[in-house]
């Protein structure tokens, strides 16, 4: 067992001593209470909650069930996709939504083996948006299809006439990645939920929920050959799921890198897009926090100021990094002064739509140096929450106009025509609420605090005293 | 010094096979009619997709009339001749690769490009990927009344031989497959090759003018090869720098 002592991090030319007691690993609390801490946070609900519920449900099954009805019935006409530009916004929410989900598994797992310890209160609120992120992904996939009856062709099935899908098409490694992307995120989000669904089984009595609690966590008992086992499997995952996370959104942008078209064909889309999914997925992780934070009970124990700080700078950290890649994205073919790229370039930026680039810049660059520079500012829940929202606005407008903008400058002039979306706006507005509702949902079922993982943590930080100096230690359990 | 790429000629890159069916059009004949366009549509039942949906970019048709402006200066106003625009169906499809079904294939028989309308399920990717914007989705059930009557407008002129294609599936100029098939099924009949010039697709057939002729680009003494190299100055293939190797050359106009 090794031990790490580190001064508390301060402002610098600061003297006044600051209290430990601020940083949730150093203000431990009773196991038992926090357990019933955190399962009270899931029972306590007001009547809003379920008036909002009932909105967002009332606008799912609008948007989802009548206006897809709608789309298929009659068919992509009603969508606002046309000659040059065959793909439109339901393509935009896809790779937005896989965006999204990178944060989780970034956050989970990453800083997880890293050893991130301001990670602990809410990786799992993390992996929730992975899994449900992906699901709006998959969803918009279907929504684009023009005969979305026929999506189990793109399977490899075996059937009798024995035609396989094309393994050539970008779009198959594109199935095959969020395929296994969802399956793993998936299973990344039960394993350390197994502890937790076993305390909320403990502590629940009788009704169908215990029934169900009692399924999921596979009569877990806490004993210690199980947290080893436990332990394990993480370890495993956690490292076999950073690859995965990776290779998933480089996999996204080959459906656009590897098609002929100016402004696509870029060798540097790959990891341009994971950054820029990263970008999206961090402030998306700080607008949930807030959301958490403001209208969960108790949650203000569990996410503070100092959980913001961490996202804060991941955020700033990603907007960085981001902004290399665009410019990068940007200077190799204005350099290379292509007749096309160059076409593309002034219609992106003084064309009609010109607006979006300068608001993608300003949102994606401007908001996030301007406010997350300061560690004031990255404590105020509020404020981040507002870097994140405008954050993922930029972040929404750069995938636009990657595709619907994008695709109106083909080789063909004769062809540019602008694409105004139609049907894709309900149905986009319903992707936002089926995930929120399936958020909100999952957060009375599901303990959306790692609580174990918090115990874990509290038990290895300890103050000790040095001389006059009070010094933060940290024991690795393993 | 002539390179390799600048070397005129039909379209018989050397490092692809030559091709079977081929086309020359020639831009300073064409005088911009439509009368293919409206030949192609009626022969292929193509749908017409009515105002306000062809404003929007959404028209069909499998060929069509490319004209654009060169300057619109005052006394310099000047336009491009007129270039019909079709699937090239080129060797090296940028189309093909990208189907993760097997809708968008080679018949290499033929060397043509197929589109499989059954086994469409409209990703669109081929649409986005080819470089000439040839392909046509149908946005709406142009052949079934029960959705939208109004679009319906070819109820009891669809040519028998060609199918119809209900919503969601991508389609493109086919270079009238239903007539070669017929041609190569009556010489085979009579236990003979397909001659050049037995018969023609509907936009040639169709063409006033003659700028359009189509032909065996196998055959060196094709009236389409013959073409080719008595204007020698004037051949170009569209977008030659993709390398797709299309089938279809252009005779340049204007010259």
């Amino acid at each position: 067992m090794t031990t790490i002592a580190k001064p508390f991090a301060r402002p610098h030319g600061e003297e006044h001593e600051e209290d430990p007691r601020q940083y949730l690993m150093h203000d431990p609390l009773p196991r038992g209470q926090m357990n019933a801490m955190v399962m009270e946070s899931m029972h306590a609900t007001s009547p809003i909650f379920w008036v909002i519920t009932a909105v967002l449900a009332a606008i799912v099954v609008f948007a989802l069930g009548y206006e897809w009805y709608v789309l298929i019935m009659e068919g992509q006409g009603t969508a606002g996709v046309t000659r040059p530009d065959y793909w439109g916004v339901f393509l935009v929410n896809t790779v937005f939504w896989i965006g999204i989900s990178h944060a989780g598994t970034f956050i989970s797992a990453i800083l997880r083996v890293l050893k991130v310890e301001s990670r602990r209160p809410f990786t799992r609120a993390a992996e929730l948006m992975t899994t449900f992120g992906l699901v709006q992904a998959g969803l918009s996939v279907f929504m684009h299809l023009g005969r979305v009856w026929l999506t189990y062709w793109m399977f490899p099935l075996p059937n009798q006439r024995t035609i396989w899908p094309d393994f050539h098409s970008p779009l198959m490694w594109d199935l095959m990645a969020i395929t296994t992307y969802l399956l793993c995120s998936t299973m990344y989000l039960f394993l350390p939920l197994i502890p937790d669904l076993a305390m909320a089984r403990d502590r629940t009595e009788g009704g169908w929920l215990k029934q169900v609690y009692k399924v999921l966590a596979i009569g877990f008992r806490g004993t210690e050959g199980e947290w080893k086992n436990l332990t394990t499997a993480m370890n495993i995952f956690a490292f076999a799921i950073i690859p995965v996370m990776f290779s998933v959104h480089t996999i996204v942008s080959w459906d656009f890198a590897m098609a002929s078209r100016p402004g696509w064909s870029s060798t540097v889309f790959g990891p341009y897009f994971v950054i820029g999914a990263l970008h999206s997925g961090m402030a998306a992780v700080a607008i949930v926090l807030f959301l958490l934070r403001s209208t969960m009970k108790h949650y203000k124990y569990f996410i503070r100021p100092e959980h913001f700080n961490t996202i804060g700078m991941l955020m700033l950290l990603v907007s960085m990094a981001w902004a290399y890649f665009y410019f990068n994205d940007y200077i190799v073919p204005w350099y290379g002064g292509d007749v096309w790229d160059k076409l593309l370039q002034e219609y992106t930026e003084k064309g009609p739509l010109g607006y979006l680039w300068y608001t993608m810049l300003f949102c994606n660059i401007v908001v996030p140096w301007a406010i997350l520079w300061n560690r004031k500012w990255r404590e105020t829940p509020w404020l981040l929450a507002i870097a994140g929202i405008l954050i993922n606005v930029g972040m929404y407008l750069e995938r636009y106009i990657i595709i619907p903008v994008g695709v109106t400058v083909t080789r063909m002039p004769f062809t540019w025509r602008q694409y105004y979306p139609r049907i894709e706006i309900p149905m986009t507005i319903g992707t936002f609420a089926l995930f929120l509702l399936l958020y909100m949902l999952a957060s009375r079922i599901i303990p959306l605090i790692p609580v174990w993982e918090v115990q874990e943590g509290q038990e290895a930080h300890l103050i000790r005293k040095i001389g006059k100096a009070e010094i933060s230690t940290l024991s690795d359990m393993e | 010094m002539a390179t390799e790429l600048e070397k005129p000629g039909v379209a018989t890159q050397e490092e692809g096979p030559v091709g079977r069916w081929g086309m020359v059009i020639d831009q300073d004949l064409c005088t911009g009619c439509q009368a293919c366009v409206a030949a192609c549509s009626m022969e292929n039942n193509v749908p017409i997709v009515g105002e306000d949906d062809a404003n929007y970019g959404r028209y069909m048709h499998w060929i069509r009339i490319e004209r654009l402006w060169e300057s619109m200066e005052f006394p310099e106003v000047k336009m491009t001749p007129f270039q019909p625009m079709l699937c090239q169906q080129c060797h090296n499809a940028p189309c093909e690769p990208v189907c993760p079904v097997y809708a968008s294939v080679h018949s290499m028989s033929e060397d043509l490009n197929l589109q499989v309308y059954n086994r469409c399920v409209g990703t669109r990717y081929c649409g986005n990927n080819c470089p000439y914007q040839v392909r046509a989705f149908n946005w709406w059930d142009f052949q079934d009344e029960r959705i939208h009557p109004e679009l319906v407008t070819l109820h009891n002129h669809t040519n028998p031989d060609v199918t119809v294609r209900r919503r969601g599936v991508m389609e493109k100029c086919t270079f009238c497959i239903q007539r070669i098939h017929k041609a190569e099924d009556k010489a085979k009949s009579e236990g003979r090759e397909v001659e050049d010039g037995e018969f023609t697709t509907a936009c040639a057939q169709a063409c006033p003018a003659n700028a359009i002729t189509f032909g065996r680009l196998d055959d060196p003494e094709s009236q389409i090869h013959k073409l080719a190299e008595t204007n020698q100055s004037r051949t170009y293939q569209a977008l030659e720098e993709m390398r797709t190797m299309p089938r279809i050359t252009y005779l340049k106009g204007g010259v």
